[in-house]
């Protein structure tokens, strides 16, 4: 069984969680992590793509909606098309809506603030490459860091997200209940993150990374980290 | 020479907590007519080229590709010819 998975890690210019999320892979997960140029044409071999936080182009025009135009998109859409994992962790996700690889838009937090702090949300839904070692329903604590993380899809597609069970988190309090108040930027339905169809490519807002090592005060991050490496080196003996 | 001009807003089905503060504002100023206000984004390009007709089709695609997001917001623009500076 292969020990290791192949990470790459896209730099925007602008991303700035993109160290944090090397170091974290290689340093604490002991996995094999590059760096992707948003200037590339292919990401190489690798098994999971990452699309960092930051903020790319300086969150001109809409967050995402420049980068999503960067080289490497292109052969990033091919990736996932064919079944490559993709992880967008905050302006990540918003890339990743930009880019129509998830449904829905991210706009500006209701309360017009940058919330920069520690969130609960809710696994919603466990059957998934990122969240296999979770229970459902378990709460994670997590830190979230963003302007325009509000989560917009209209009602229809959000029926279609509940029907497929593509949510995956939801802003929640301590014990787990999804309310008005543990709701930080107006979400709809307090939706955190969401998977596509396929189950391969995930966008969340809250930032695993910041939070996979005991000396950061809390490792709730790691288990989505651990469940991608988990599931993935599985799959990969299940095949053989 | 041709120029665009392009205004990009929230769909007004979804709430724009930017207008809505600067409304709020001009309430508290006095300017107890108002009554409502939609922020936007304003663009204005000029596109070296003589056809109305295909500037207006380039700048169609530009904002469907680009400059809006069609899940959130809507655009209207006009096109003029001008002479070059």
């Amino acid at each position: 069984m292969p020990s290791k998975l192949k990470f790459g890690v896209v730099v925007f210019p602008g991303s700035n969680c993109d160290y944090d999320t090397y170091f974290v892979l290689e340093k604490i997960f002991n996995q094999d992590v590059k760096f992707i140029w948003h200037k590339d044409r292919s990401v190489g071999d690798v098994d999971v793509v990452i699309l960092p936080g930051g903020f790319s182009y300086g969150d001109y025009l809409r967050p995402g909606a420049i980068a999503r135009f960067s080289p490497i998109m292109e052969d990033i859409i091919r990736f996932a098309n064919r079944g490559g994992k993709v992880l967008g962790i905050c302006n990540g996700f918003q890339v990743l809506v930009e880019a129509g690889l998830l449904p829905g838009a991210l706009l500006r937090n209701s309360s017009l603030r940058f919330v920069c702090k520690y969130v609960y949300v809710r696994v919603e839904n466990n059957d998934t490459f990122f969240t296999s070692l979770c229970d459902e329903g378990e709460v994670l604590k997590l830190p979230i860091a963003h302007g325009d993380g509000n989560y917009y899809v209209d009602d229809e597609t959000l029926k279609k997200l509940i029907d497929n069970n593509q949510i995956v988190f939801r802003y929640c309090d301590r014990y787990g209940n999804v309310t008005e108040e543990s709701n930080p930027n107006g979400s709809i339905y307090n939706i955190a993150g969401v998977i596509n169809e396929e189950g391969n490519v995930l966008g969340m807002m809250p930032h695993p990374e910041r939070c996979s090592e005991p000396v950061l005060g809390c490792t709730d991050g790691a288990k989505i980290f651990n469940s991608l490496i988990h599931s993935l080196l599985f799959t990969e003996e299940f095949f053989k | 020479m041709i120029k665009a001009k392009i205004i990009v807003k929230l769909k007004n089905t979804i709430l724009d907590p930017q207008g809505k503060t600067i409304q709020h504002a001009l309430e508290t100023l006095g300017y107890k007519e108002i009554e409502s206000l939609r922020s936007g984004k304003f663009f204005e390009i000029n596109l070296n080229m003589d056809s109305e007709e295909k500037a207006k089709s380039i700048v169609d695609e530009i904002c469907r590709k680009i400059l809006s997001n069609p899940v959130t917001e809507e655009y209207q623009f006009t096109v003029e010819k001008i002479t070059k500076l």
